[in-house]
């Protein structure tokens, strides 16, 4: 049943993308290595520099953002670079504007009520 | 015309949809009141609502569900906390199953209804209040509604950043 909303809401994105895109934006660290990473590409352990987390924990944040294609890392010699994915975030930003549509179809709906009287 | 405006606060965990009305506040107040009403614009496109129970009184609650183009059905329920009549609704939101019963662990928004006259219009503000982080972080695996509207928050914020 839930499924099925979804999938009313965005059809061309797949129910998993979905759930990836919101499960890797619902963490405050996570959204904070988007934004840096959009602004220039950083290495994983100048990313971890930046954080009260080990290495590792910031890894594993990386690895979330790379599964739900907001980031992408490329190997640079001994270095793994990291960087945004503005394919990934204008996707995310396409299903997001289908729920402000959702709303505008309410209102319209209101409107074309409130214009019988 | 009908204007309408989005504004989130992704610290608070809350986001508002404000859209304006050529009519008053009474007259705007009764399309939430009237289940007739309520159900000709709650559903998305192509999924019209039917409200089976609709007990406009505090504690009161109401059921109902959206049908899809292909006979499926997704239920909801809400459940009424405050009601200032014509100025403010208070209710909790969440998902029910097939029969419209409430699904005990799903998600639940608290969305507040303010109607206010500016410039002769009606001003109407939905604020919906996300509950508990945790809670949240499991609804957003589902995917829900509630998830999207949380994430325009956060999306626009980096998009912005």
């Amino acid at each position: 049943m839930q499924l099925t909303y979804n999938q009313m809401v965005v059809e061309q994105v797949s129910d998993t993308d979905i759930d990836r895109i919101f499960q890797a934006l619902a963490d405050a660290t996570r959204r904070d290595i988007v934004r840096r990473v959009l602004q220039s590409e950083q290495s994983v352990s100048a990313l971890a520099s930046g954080y009260a987390m080990s290495f590792a924990a910031v890894q594993k944040h990386v690895a979330v953002l790379e599964r739900a294609a907001l980031v992408a890392k490329a190997r640079r010699g001994r270095e793994q670079l990291v960087h945004g994915n503005p394919d990934g975030l204008r996707r995310a930003q396409l299903i997001l504007d289908r729920f402000e549509e959702l709303w505008r179809h309410r209102a319209a709906g209101i409107a074309s009520i409130l214009a019988e009287d | 015309m009908t204007s309408i405006t989005v504004e989130k606060d992704l610290e608070a965990l809350t986001m508002t949809f404000v859209a304006e009305f050529d009519a008053p506040v009474e007259r705007v107040w009764q399309v939430w009141e009237d289940p007739r009403q309520l159900e000709r614009w709650w559903g998305p496109p192509g999924w019209p609502a039917t409200f089976t129970r609709h007990d406009f009184t505090v504690g009161g609650q109401s059921r109902y569900y959206m049908s899809g183009p292909d006979g499926e059905k997704s239920g909801g329920w809400w459940e009424f906390t405050a009601i200032d009549s014509p100025h403010r609704l208070v209710f909790d939101d969440g998902f029910a199953d097939e029969s419209g019963e409430p699904l005990r662990e799903s998600m639940v928004t608290t969305m507040t209804v303010t109607l206010e006259t500016v410039d002769g219009r009606t001003r109407m503000s939905n604020l919906g209040q996300f509950t508990d982080p945790e809670e949240f972080e499991k609804m957003l695996a589902m995917g829900m509604e509630e998830g999207m509207r949380l994430a325009v928050g956060q999306i626009d914020a980096i998009l912005a950043g």
